[in-house]
C-alpha cells in the first residue's frame, strides 16, 4: 500500500533534530553530524522520484541517513593504514613497567547495549517533542536539551521569564504523558 | 486571599518543581515544596513524572540543532529545492 507522500518544504523543521540526534549518537563529531544531516536532505531530494509510498517520509530519510552513516565509515576506515599513533609514554622511573591497557578507558563502564538504548531514548524523546506546538518544543528544547539560561531564551524569544515557566510546564506535562505511552 | 509564606498551591507547587528540574529552585522554595509534598498526593505523582522525564532526557544525551545551525542547513537545501522545482 503506497499511500504516504513526501513533502519537501517540511523536511528541515520535521525532521532534522531527529536525524542530528540519531547522527551525533553514532558518530560523536557535531560537524560532521550537521555535514551527514544536510546531505541527507539533499541525497533525499535527487532521489525523490524513487519514493515508493510505503515508508513514512522519515522512515525514507532515516535509511538514506544510515546509508551516509556507513560510507562515513567506509571512508575513515580507508584511512586507517595510514593513520599514525601518537601517545606520550611515561618516562619517569617511578611508573616504568606500567602496562598500555592502563591508559584505556574502562570498557565496563558503558556497553554498546547501553549506547544503543540510550540512542532509541532520545528519538523516542524527539519524537515526542515533535508532537509539542512549535513555540512550545523552541522552548523546551533550548531550556532543557541546549541548557541556555532564562534569560537568553526570554530575550531571544521575546517572552517574559513566567511565560517561559508556563511554556516549560506545558511542555513537560505533555511530554510525560507522551513519554508514559511509549516508552516508560 | 492572603499568601502563606509556607504553605503554597498544587500550582505553586508544580512550578516550583519545574525550576527545580533545573536547579533553579531557591532553597526557602525547596522547603515550600518538601512540605507540599509531604502531603499531596497530586504534587508527590506530578514531581515523581517530572524526574523521570528528566532522568529520561540525561540518560539519553539527546541533543539537537541550534537555531542557526537548522538555519545553515535550511539555507544550502532551499537553495537545492528551488533548483528541483
Amino acid at each position: 500500500m503506497a499511500n504516504h507522500q513526501l513533502n519537501p518544504n517540511n523536511w528541515i523543521n520535521s525532521y532534522s533534530d531527529y536525524l542530528f540526534n540519531y547522527t551525533i549518537s553514532r558518530v560523536n563529531d557535531r560537524e560532521m553530524a550537521k555535514d551527514l544531516v544536510s546531505e541527507t536532505f539533499l541525497a533525499g531530494l535527487k532521489s525523490m522520484s524513487n519514493f515508493k509510498g510505503e515508508a513514512s517520509e522519515r522512515t525514507w530519510l532515516v535509511s538514506i541517513l544510515k546509508r551516509k552513516i556507513i560510507d562515513y565509515y567506509r571512508k575513515i576506515n580507508s584511512n586507517k593504514g595510514k593513520a599514525e599513533v601518537r601517545m606520550n609514554y611515561n618516562t619517569d622511573s617511578e611508573s616504568e613497567g606500567d602496562w598500555l591497557e592502563e591508559r584505556v578507558a574502562d570498557p565496563f563502564d558503558k556497553t554498546a547495549e547501553d549506547n544503543l538504548e540510550n540512542s532509541e531514548l532520545g528519538n523516542a524523546i524527539h519524537e515526542c517533542i515533535s508532537k509539542l506546538p512549535k513555540k512550545q518544543a523552541e522552548v523546551f528544547k533550548q531550556k532543557t536539551i541546549l541548557g541556555y539560561d532564562t534569560e537568553t531564551i526570554c530575550n531571544e524569544l521575546n517572552i517574559t521569564a513566567s511565560n517561559l515557566w508556563v511554556i516549560i510546564h506545558r511542555a513537560r506535562t505533555a511530554l510525560a504523558e507522551c513519554m508514559e505511552e511509549n516508552w516508560f | 486571599m492572603k499568601k502563606s509564606f509556607l504553605f503554597i498551591s498544587c500550582e505553586e507547587a508544580k512550578h516550583i518543581c519545574d525550576k527545580n528540574q533545573y536547579g533553579e529552585a531557591t532553597g526557602w522554595e525547596r522547603v515550600k515544596l518538601a512540605l507540599r509534598l509531604s502531603w499531596c498526593n497530586i504534587t508527590r505523582g506530578y514531581s515523581k513524572n517530572n524526574s523521570k522525564l528528566t532522568d529520561a532526557i540525561h540518560k539519553s544525551e539527546i541533543d539537537c540543532l541550534k537555531e542557526d545551525e537548522k538555519e545553515k542547513i535550511l539555507e544550502s537545501f532551499k537553495e537545492e529545492l528551488i533548483k528541483h522545482q
